[in-house]
């Protein structure tokens, strides 16, 4: 199995090299410097979200209501500072939504044994009804002069790379320190191998779920904020918007298996690159809308099969529910 | 006319007075205006059925908060189904709507045919049916909206002006493709393309109303052609991202940049001010929303058959630019208006 794996890793980077020498060669104004760091900004956020979501995958599950904990505790703080607020004090009210909703997801998936995709489904569509219900006046939340300064999370340059990179940069070492040098990205590591043999060794198999999703719904608040910041306003209705499918995209392309236990950080940076790498090549060459979705559903087929071939599931520990 | 017939003419005038109206016709008594009972028995007690492609943004919560002010004091029942940008619950909605039969419905059309159909039998019913901003195949008893063809043509008109003596390239961002109002709008600035063949498009890509994909769009198009000179952009909400883009490019100036929305303050007027956008064609929501009052209002006080008369009113744009962001009556702010 180890030396599959390894080659699935191959078949992507492989992919993603010949994608980026073609398009070096046949479209002009590919490969400058310049247009490589609208590749990368223009997919940071994305890239954020998929390291929020490898997490999540490693250890058995998926969060479907991520893009809710983009798009909702982001735009709480817009609004809050809209109304008046302190940017201090909506931010603090952001982290402590999105630490509730990772709780309750978490407490769903960990105690409830609510099985995680039916589970973030429902949380998902609930509190991105409660953010258009209660929190929001509109569903774009409009940038206020309070927010002053607060942009520079999403724009500009630090050391002429654009600002959305670094954040991205930072997740990505946030989330690989935490993943491979901590006890608690260990045992990710060991639930999403085999939860059941995790729980006989001793590892708090609960409590570690729990907090998978709350991480997962901090990381999504944060690129929520980068994107705000990126667009100056919070369009909420990205909810409703097919991002989560890039956002699966992203992990198993990059070879994160979805039976869990399996990939780390270089593989979200791989799926990255690869998404990154075709979207900005389409947009040069002006494909169409509908043309752009055909080559993502087609290549997301591609990768969901040689998926659950290179990684078939366990039949042994397998449940229902299970993706 | 000579005096005395002037005389017998104000004598039989007065004779006809008492008869009519058999009033005194004596000043201090006031007259009654014999019209206004019946309009306000026609409205009161009506039901007005208001089914837009969803609610939460400026256009549909600006519209719904002028009809509400002005046919509320008239005691009409206001009804509301957001279908939550779902097309095929706005269809039920409609439907269900259909066998309760109120007096009048305002639909705002996701795309040109699903409710068409629908929207005749509604009329076949006798219920009146106004679409607005985003018409249907079907034409009912009165339009209400922009005109996208007209939105498209002025905007892609202002950036073939603005690159007169530039590079000529331009870029368009649009909306959904399955949107009527974006193959419209689409339409209109292919009119005014071709009467400017030297003009090239190097890029026009959908963005699904989502500012970041247009923000991500324009930056890929602004870094493989830094010289381009104007971006038509298809929706203010969405083009904020396409601002966003010519900013942190630093070509803010050099690449104008046309939209068009509902022009709210925020939204508009704002963006206008602080340089984003250079144009924002405004299809001013509360004039939308007087229109559609006073549509209702004179189809339901005329007695009319529904469907028998068909009527548009199509917006007069506001064109809002630097010269006029700054005064009071360009925009419009939601909270005003939903006091």
């Amino acid at each position: 199995m180890k030396r599959f794996r390894l080659t699935q890793q191959e078949i992507v980077f492989a992919v993603f090299a010949i994608l980026f020498v073609a398009f070096s060669v046949f479209l002009r104004g590919f490969l400058s410097s310049d247009n490589m760091l609208t590749l990368l900004q223009n997919v940071a956020v994305l890239g954020i979200l998929g390291l929020a979501m490898a997490i999540v995958v490693i250890g058995r599950g998926i969060d479907i209501s991520l893009i809710a904990a983009l798009a909702v505790p982001s735009g709480l703080v817009l609004q809050m500072v809209q109304n008046g607020h302190s940017l201090p004090l909506s931010l603090a009210a952001a982290l402590a939504f999105a630490i509730c909703f990772g709780l309750v997801n978490g407490w769903l998936i960990a105690y409830a044994e609510v099985p995680s995709l039916f589970a973030t489904l429902a949380t998902g569509l609930f509190v991105a009804g409660l953010g258009q219900a209660a929190l929001f006046q509109l569903d774009v939340v409009q940038w206020s002069p309070g927010m002053e300064g607060f942009e520079r999370l999403g724009q500009g340059t630090i050391l002429g790379i654009p600002t959305p990179i670094i954040m991205f940069a930072i997740a990505c070492i946030v989330v690989a320190l935490l993943l491979r040098q901590t006890r608690w990205g260990a045992y990710i590591y060991a639930i999403g191998d085999n939860p059941y043999a995790a729980r006989v060794t001793g590892i708090p198999s609960r409590p570690i779920i729990v907090l998978q999703y709350v991480l997962a719904a901090l990381i999504g608040c944060f690129a929520g904020l980068v994107m705000a910041a990126s667009v100056n306003s919070m369009p909420t209705r990205v909810f409703n918007s097919t991002l989560i499918y890039d956002v699966i995209l992203v992990v198993v392309l990059g070879g994160i298996g979805l039976s869990g236990g399996r990939g780390g950080v270089l593989n979200v940076i791989i799926g990255t690159l690869l998404i990154g790498t075709m979207l900005n090549g389409m947009t040069i060459m002006d494909v169409s809308y509908a043309g752009q979705n055909l080559v993502k559903g087609v290549v997301l087929l591609l990768a969901v099969i040689t998926d659950s071939f290179l990684n078939p599931r366990n039949e042994d520990t397998a449940q229902q529910g299970d993706i | 006319m000579t005096t005395k017939s002037k005389f017998a003419g104000l004598a039989l005038a007065a004779l006809g007075w008492t008869a009519v109206a058999s009033a005194p016709a004596l000043a201090q008594q006031g007259l009654d205006e014999p019209f206004q009972k019946g309009f306000k028995e026609a409205l009161a007690g009506k039901t007005v059925a208001y089914v837009p492609v969803a609610m939460n943004f400026d256009l549909t919560e600006g519209w719904y908060a002028g009809l509400k002010k002005e046919l509320e004091p008239y005691g009409v029942k206001f009804e509301i189904r957001d279908p939550n940008w779902n097309t095929n619950a706005g269809a039920q909605a409609v439907t269900s709507l259909i066998s309760e039969k109120p007096a009048v419905m305002v639909i705002h059309n996701p795309d040109v045919q699903t409710y068409a159909k629908l929207l005749q039998r509604a009329e076949n019913e006798g219920i009146y049916v106004i679409q607005i901003n985003m018409g249907s195949a079907y034409r009912s008893s009165a339009f209400v909206g922009a005109n996208w063809i007209e939105i498209g043509e002025r905007d892609a008109e202002a950036v073939v002006k603005a690159c007169d003596g530039k590079s000529n390239k331009i870029a368009i961002v649009q909306g959904a493709l399955s949107a009527a109002a974006s193959a419209y709008t689409l339409k209109g600035v292919e009119n005014v393309l071709a009467k400017h063949p030297d003009i090239k498009v190097v890029s026009s890509q959908a963005a699904d109303w989502d500012a970041a994909k247009a923000k991500a769009i324009t930056q890929t198009v602004l870094k493989q052609n830094p010289d381009l000179c104007g971006i038509v952009g298809f929706w203010d909400g969405m083009d904020i991202g396409t601002a966003a883009a010519v900013k942190e490019a630093g070509l803010t100036g050099k690449v104008f940049v046309a939209t068009s929305g509902g022009g709210e303050r925020k939204g508009a007027c704002e963006l206008v001010k602080s340089g984003g956008f250079d144009l924002d064609l405004s299809y001013d929501v509360p004039t939308q929303a007087a229109d559609m009052a006073a549509t209702i209002k004179w189809l339901l006080s005329s007695g009319v058959k529904a469907g028998s008369v068909k009527g548009a009113d199509y917006t007069t744009l506001i064109p809002i630019t630097k010269d006029n962001a700054d005064t009071q009556t360009a925009c419009w702010n939601l909270s005003d208006l939903k006091k």
